[in-house]
């Protein structure tokens, strides 16, 4: 039967086209050439298809595996100080800037939030310059309360080097976390709060019980855009340990060892086809864990609508 | 009106390019490529001048781009023919790839490469040595620059053994007025550069033992490679406080304010540092082991001039580079850049007493060049790179001499084949 075919609607395809169009040029397409160049190898006759021969050499030969390893497991620390550093002080200050009695609401928010919006290489800069045991006011802040012993070369001790720099990513970036949370909590209906305490539910029991089940979704969230960020994570650490990520690796991430790979540095020619395939298993990491929330965690997750 | 005045404006400036065009026709314009725009004030107030009063005929531009894009830009215009007619060549693999695919000339019958020994040639070399295509412009020399007013208060010699090196830093820290020596393992590449590549060559004897290493008649085991490490190790005691987080800024700025006495260099510092330190500097050679060994110094190849292959004004630019390889061309880039030697075997004058010093060690040191810049950086792990992470390592104390030295081998030996299986 000839049913009467729907006009096609083309006024979706035009206001659709803009995004999908930029996208597909700036992301989708140099994600697709990424992954064909990390199949491929140069050799004096040009470009030669591998196979996954690639993937073999990182994870297989024992220099790129050391490297690779070494990056992935500096990545995942990086990733655990934000997770236990950031986000809780994120939430613990959201929950105290949610307190109405609170005063200076306002300039505690702002403060907290700025250097959130400072670029790395200020931020680099800065802590570099605080942390300098040359002019930094580090050891003399520790030295006025008697603990000038404690005072280390952080940033170029092997054991401190990373933990020092997630610190100072946590400094820079608890802001976010604080400010998603404090949305979340206010948006909570007071009818709640009120029957909790009808109920006699209040203070810290309050927190626990009413407050925080509601904003885990939020909380969720935080947790992807903190592993995306932290995975993808460069600037930091080559503003101020530079692209050999010093002292000996122990800062190496993978967007550190990507760039060094993909770009080549000081005598090393770059080789596009490793770099590539260092991005590749950057994307392909990223994605598992994206996954691994979309459908463990997500989807267990409650929502309450109010 | 509008449209007559620009149609005015156009047929003049189209008569005026035309007549410009008329007045030079015999006249050659050659263009320089180089990523040294510090140097664009000296090329054009300078060294041009001195060449165009010399060859009436031959003009000469110098159009230098940034460092970093460089290397990618020169390969995009030599790709497309659109590249100047002389190219600033980069040491050893950048250039001699661009040799390679028939984009640079072969300059070995050049009148004036006569004036360079193979050391200063090696870096713009084909492997095997048979054809040049860059003539030399400068090198920089390691050693050490020294505060003379610190040594003279502290009653201080100038130390030209290593028990004597180390008898003054012991003084110099005895005394606790100033930090011995400036120098931090935060950069990395100081550690390697200023340290290895500074007074490895007295261990390895210079060339011989570089170019055995090339030949895979020596390994990065062999005492005369690890003992700089060991030498290395001791310096820390010698450092500031908190060295490992001290950045090469920070010893230049340690050196330069008076805190420090004593600063491994290399000679690019010595223009910095004439206009930053308030007291006087002298210089020292790398210590050698016992009194009266031969020294070595590290004379590092960095910088020269070569002809684009389709260039068509190769004759032009064949005079241009015979002038660059003469003594007028040295004197005049060796005193505008105190601390960028000329690599011309005929002395050159110079005016600034520092530069005048490192100079003067060619005379009695053997020259080489760094140990890992030529073929030994083409693979992977490049033992360049590699060497500033264990120069580091060694001075932090995180790692021995020894297996610093035993990891460095294993990469090298990993795909450079005469070290193959040794």
């Amino acid at each position: 039967m000839a049913a009467a075919t729907k006009p096609i609607r083309w006024h979706i395809v035009l206001f659709l086209a803009p995004a999908v169009l930029v996208y597909t040029v700036v992301m989708i397409l140099p994600l697709f050439g990424t992954l064909q160049l990390s199949l491929f190898r140069g050799t004096p006759d040009g470009q030669v298809f591998v196979g996954f021969d690639n993937f073999r050499t990182l994870l297989g030969d024992p220099r790129w595996s050391a490297s690779f390893w070494n990056a992935l497991w500096n990545n995942v620390w990086f990733f655990i100080i934000h997770m236990l550093v950031q986000n809780p002080i994120g939430i613990l200050l959201a929950a105290l800037l949610s307190n109405p009695r609170l005063r200076l609401r306002g300039f505690y928010r702002t403060a907290i939030f700025i250097p959130t919006i400072l670029s790395f290489v200020i931020v680099g800069f800065v802590w570099k310059l605080i942390l300098s045991p040359i002019w930094g006011v580090a050891p003399d802040l520790l030295g006025m309360i008697g603990l000038k012993g404690l005072f280390a070369p952080w940033l170029g001790k092997e054991e401190y080097a990373l933990t020092t720099l997630g610190l100072i990513s946590v400094w820079q970036f608890v802001g976010i976390p604080m400010m998603l949370i404090y949305a979340a909590l206010l948006a909570i209906p007071d009818e709640i709060l009120e029957a909790a305490e009808c109920d006699g539910i209040t203070g810290m029991a309050q927190f626990w019980k009413i407050k925080l089940p509601l904003i885990l979704p939020s909380i969720g969230i935080i947790s992807v855009l903190t592993f995306v960020g932290n995975f993808n994570a460069f600037d930091l650490i080559y503003s101020s340990q530079g692209a050999m990520a010093g002292p000996n690796f122990s800062t190496d991430i993978l967007g550190t060892f990507l760039y060094r790979t993909f770009f080549g540095f000081q005598l090393q020619i770059g080789d596009s086809n490793m770099g590539a395939t260092i991005a590749s298993m950057m994307f392909f990491i990223i994605l598992a864990g994206v996954c691994l929330y979309l459908f463990a965690i997500q989807t267990r997750l409650r929502r309450y609508q109010f | 009106m509008t449209s007559r005045s620009l149609l005015a404006f156009l047929s003049a400036t189209s008569m005026l390019a035309g007549s410009a065009g008329l007045a030079t026709a015999q006249d050659v314009t050659l263009t320089i490529e180089s990523w040294r725009n510090d140097d664009l004030a000296i090329w054009q107030e300078q060294l041009i001048p001195a060449f165009e009063a010399a060859n009436p005929g031959i003009k000469v531009v110098f159009s230098p781009s940034a460092p970093t894009e460089y290397n990618a830009a020169l390969n995009a215009k030599l790709d497309a023919g659109s590249g100047g007619d002389l190219i600033t060549c980069r040491p050893f693999d950048a250039s001699l790839e661009l040799y390679n695919k028939g984009q640079l000339a072969n300059l070995s019958d050049l009148p004036g490469m006569e004036n360079f020994s193979d050391v200063a040639k090696s870096a713009w070399q084909t492997d095997d040595g048979s054809a040049t295509f860059c003539v030399p412009m400068a090198s920089v020399i390691h050693g050490f620059i020294y505060n003379k007013d610190a040594f003279e208060e502290l009653g201080l010699e100038v130390p030209t053994t290593e028990d004597e090196f180390f008898a003054v830093l012991d003084k110099i820290k005895e005394d606790g007025t100033y930090i011995p020596m400036a120098m931090g393992t935060k950069d990395l590449w100081e550690a390697a550069t200023m340290g290895y590549q500074n007074i490895g060559p007295n261990y390895w004897k210079g060339e011989e033992g570089r170019q055995a290493l090339i030949k895979g008649e020596q390994k990065l085991t062999d005492p005369q490679w690890v003992d700089p490490f060991k030498t290395l190790a001791r310096w820390k005691d010698y450092f500031g406080d908190g060295f490992e987080a001290q950045s090469y800024p920070d010893s230049q700025n340690l050196f330069t304010l008076g805190r420090a006495a004593i600063y491994p260099a290399g000679s690019w510092e010595i223009s910095v540092f004439n206009t930053q330190a308030d007291f006087e500097m002298g210089a020292f050679p790398p210590p050698v082991k016992a009194a009266g060994d031969t020294c070595y110094i590290s004379d590092h190849t960095d910088i020269a001039i070569g002809l684009n292959a389709k260039s068509p004004n190769a004759e032009a630019g064949r005079k241009f580079l015979s002038w660059v390889a003469s003594e007028e061309f040295a004197r005049i880039y060796a005193n505008a850049l105190p601390g960028f030697f000329s690599l011309s075997s005929k002395p050159v004058e110079m005016q600034d007493p520092l530069a005048q010093e490192f100079v003067s060690w060619r005379e009695k040191c053997e020259p080489t060049i760094r140990s890992t810049y030529q073929i030994l950086s083409r693979g992977t792990p490049n033992l360049e790179n590699e060497t500033w992470t264990a120069s580091a390592n060694v001075i932090n104390g995180t790692e021995t001499p020894e297996a610093a030295a035993q990891r460095l081998q294993e990469g090298l030996a990993s795909w450079y084949e005469p070290q193959k299986g040794k």
